[in-house]
């Protein structure tokens, strides 16, 4: 007698060899989806870790600086410890000045060199470009020495002046990439188009490239105040402090920066506080500067269209 | 306004010129006046152990290792958590959430860092002297590395504020060249079988290594140079520190710390000091260019291969 085929032979090496694949196939997705959701999980306790110190720092700042904040702390001068009182206007007047020399001569040179390296592609340019996106990272107390070296040894005296040179040689590398990448973006055929109407180089820069890459470097250079006005280490070597009002930018200046540095370590509950409201201050001062960019650049964007 | 076009090439050659000629006076002031102290010292002083403005020491080897330090554990913190949190915020957040989420974290990176460094010294010292350090001595002290009193400032203090510092720029750039790579490359991948996180491991990070690369270069740039939030919180001890524990000194951190009282030879250290900071500074720039260079190249051949 034969021995009946049964439908479902444990034999059969090609059923056998399915069965092992589709066993292995599952567990393996099983392993592999495990795997991910553990992953994905990491993914996102990082993110909550990234999450609680910031929010911790911008919390922090605004419960402990906003009780600083009253008419005094706007309108009067740093008193020196144990004199209670005293606010922070001499810092304010500081930074304002020194930022307002620092942006009025870097923005014009540093857009410049931005539409040097816009229209030049060589191997100069390419050196130049390179050594900008170096200066972008060179630690900021390098530069305060180069302020101290160029400006107050010679002068013979600490100056705001010298704070200003210093906060306007860290904007100018960041003013210049923005204001090439800005203007890069503009499309080629605006400039051929002004060009074939028989309009100068300057023209066309003037009239049609600079304007229609504003929102781009209007960007740029507001990243670039704010960055700069938050410089402190710079400061510390060039502009010295100054515990009385000073308008005069040729003399040792206080600055927002400053105030927070200097009297955060101090064991005085009061200077600890103006700290904390200078800290909140140049954080909305900046954060202004950066939304402020943002929508200017939104609106002139539509405006365009 | 309207120049003739050579004056106008003219005006721009110039400008670009001045700014060539503030870098180079930049870089010759510096090493003129950091001169002085090479003379009298020679050029072992810079990796030399003691210093003693009084005696005539100015061994830097303290402030290089401790700059190299606080940068290590930044990075260490920076690296899985800045790449896990861009991830999240590129793939992982509702949409809906994702456009304000990123935009809060950008506006963050332009917080001054003296800002986290008060936020440092006052509220993290604390709870890092009452909490952490007996912690981390409990858990590794038998590394050895957590010997000492628990003093809130020091090293592991110092690193923790420039990690919470870099860690928005991080994330900020990381993000931006992970949401970029081609949807096409992810939706592909996901057809093929992939589960979320192999998607996001051989598809999304790999795509995107040239910029991850180039993020992680700002942070260790801004970390190494980082000054006043480091002086608040490192303790500023001019010895080699024994411990991770232990208050220690940076590069960035001692010029500022010496500078209003020094003179001669010890100001002119101090310019030294730059100058080794500068040095290292554009050195680690100039290398990540150059690796980003070689991995873009290597990235686009594997796509053309591919």
């Amino acid at each position: 007698m034969m021995t009946t085929l049964t439908f479902d032979a444990p034999a059969d090496p090609i059923l056998e060899r399915r069965r092992r694949i589709q066993s292995v196939a599952s567990a393996s997705l099983r392993r592999r989806k495990n795997y991910s959701r553990v992953a994905i999980g990491v993914c996102w306790v990082f993110l909550a870790v990234a999450i609680v110190p910031l929010i911790g720092v911008v919390a922090y700042v605004v419960i402990k600086g906003l009780p600083a904040w009253n008419a005094d702390f706007f309108t009067q001068v740093t008193e020196p410890e144990g004199i209670p009182g005293g606010g922070v206007w001499n810092a304010i007047v500081g930074t304002a000045v020194i930022g307002a020399i620092a942006t009025a001569v870097a923005v014009p040179v540093g857009l410049l060199c931005g539409l040097f390296l816009a229209e030049s592609d060589g191997r100069i340019a390419g050196a130049i470009r390179f050594t900008a996106d170096v200066m972008t990272g060179v630690p900021s107390i390098t530069i305060g020495i180069f302020g101290y070296i160029a400006i107050v040894k010679n002068t013979g005296h600490y100056s705001g002046l010298a704070g200003a040179f210093a906060i306007g040689i860290i904007m100018l590398p960041v003013i210049m990439r923005a204001g090439e990448t800005a203007i890069r973006g503009v499309p080629f055929h605006l400039n051929e188009a002004a060009l074939a109407l028989g309009a100068r180089r300057a023209t066309v820069a003037r009239r049609v490239v600079v304007p229609a890459a504003m929102p781009g470097i209007i960007t740029g250079v507001l990243l670039a105040v704010a960055r700069g006005l938050g410089e402190t280490a710079p400061l510390l070597l060039t502009i010295f402090g100054n515990q009385y009002l000073q308008w005069n930018p040729t003399k040792p200046m206080e600055a927002l920066p400053l105030v927070i540095y200097n009297y955060s370590s101090q064991p005085y509950a009061d200077l600890v506080q103006v700290a904390w409201g200078a800290a909140l201050l140049l954080m909305v001062v900046v954060l202004v500067l950066s939304i402020g960019s943002r929508v200017l650049a939104a609106v002139l964007q539509r405006e365009k269209r | 306004m309207a120049l003739p076009n050579g004056a106008y090439r003219g005006l721009l050659a110039t400008v670009a010129a001045v700014f060539v000629g503030l870098v180079l006076w930049f870089v010759i002031s510096l090493i003129v006046q950091a001169k002085p102290a090479f003379s009298t010292l020679g050029f072992s002083w810079i990796v030399q152990k003691t210093w003693d403005p009084t005696h005539g020491k100015f061994g830097l080897l303290p402030f290089i290792l401790g700059t190299i330090e606080t940068t290590a554990i930044a990075l260490v913190l920076a690296v899985p958590i800045g790449l896990g949190t861009a991830l999240a915020l590129a793939y992982l957040v509702p949409h809906r959430l994702r456009a304000s989420l990123g935009t809060a974290v950008e506006l963050l990176a332009a917080v001054p860092s003296v800002v986290y460094g008060l936020w440092g010294l006052i509220v993290l010292a604390p709870l890092c002297r009452e909490y952490l350090e007996p912690f981390l001595t409990s858990v590794f002290g038998w590394t050895g590395l957590f010997n000492g009193p628990d003093q809130g400032v020091g090293l592991v203090l110092a690193g923790i504020i420039l990690f919470v510092m870099v860690l928005p720029t991080m994330v900020a750039i990381s993000r931006d060249v992970l949401a970029v790579v081609p949807n096409d490359q992810v939706e592909g991948a996901m057809a093929l079988g992939a589960t979320r996180w192999q998607v996001l491991r051989k598809v999304v990070v790999p795509g995107a290594r040239t910029g991850l690369l180039g993020g992680l270069t700002l942070a260790t740039g801004r970390a190494l140079g980082e000054t006043v939030a480091v002086a608040l919180v490192i303790g500023n001890s001019p010895y080699i520190a024994h411990s991770i524990k232990s208050p220690a000194a940076t590069l960035p951190s001692l010029i500022v710390n010496n500078f209003g009282e020094a003179t001669g030879t010890e100001l002119s250290a101090l310019f030294g000091a730059g100058l080794v900071l500068l040095v290292i500074g554009v050195g680690v720039n100039a290398m990540a260019r150059a690796l980003v260079r070689s991995t873009a190249r290597g990235g686009a051949a594997s796509v053309a291969v591919a």
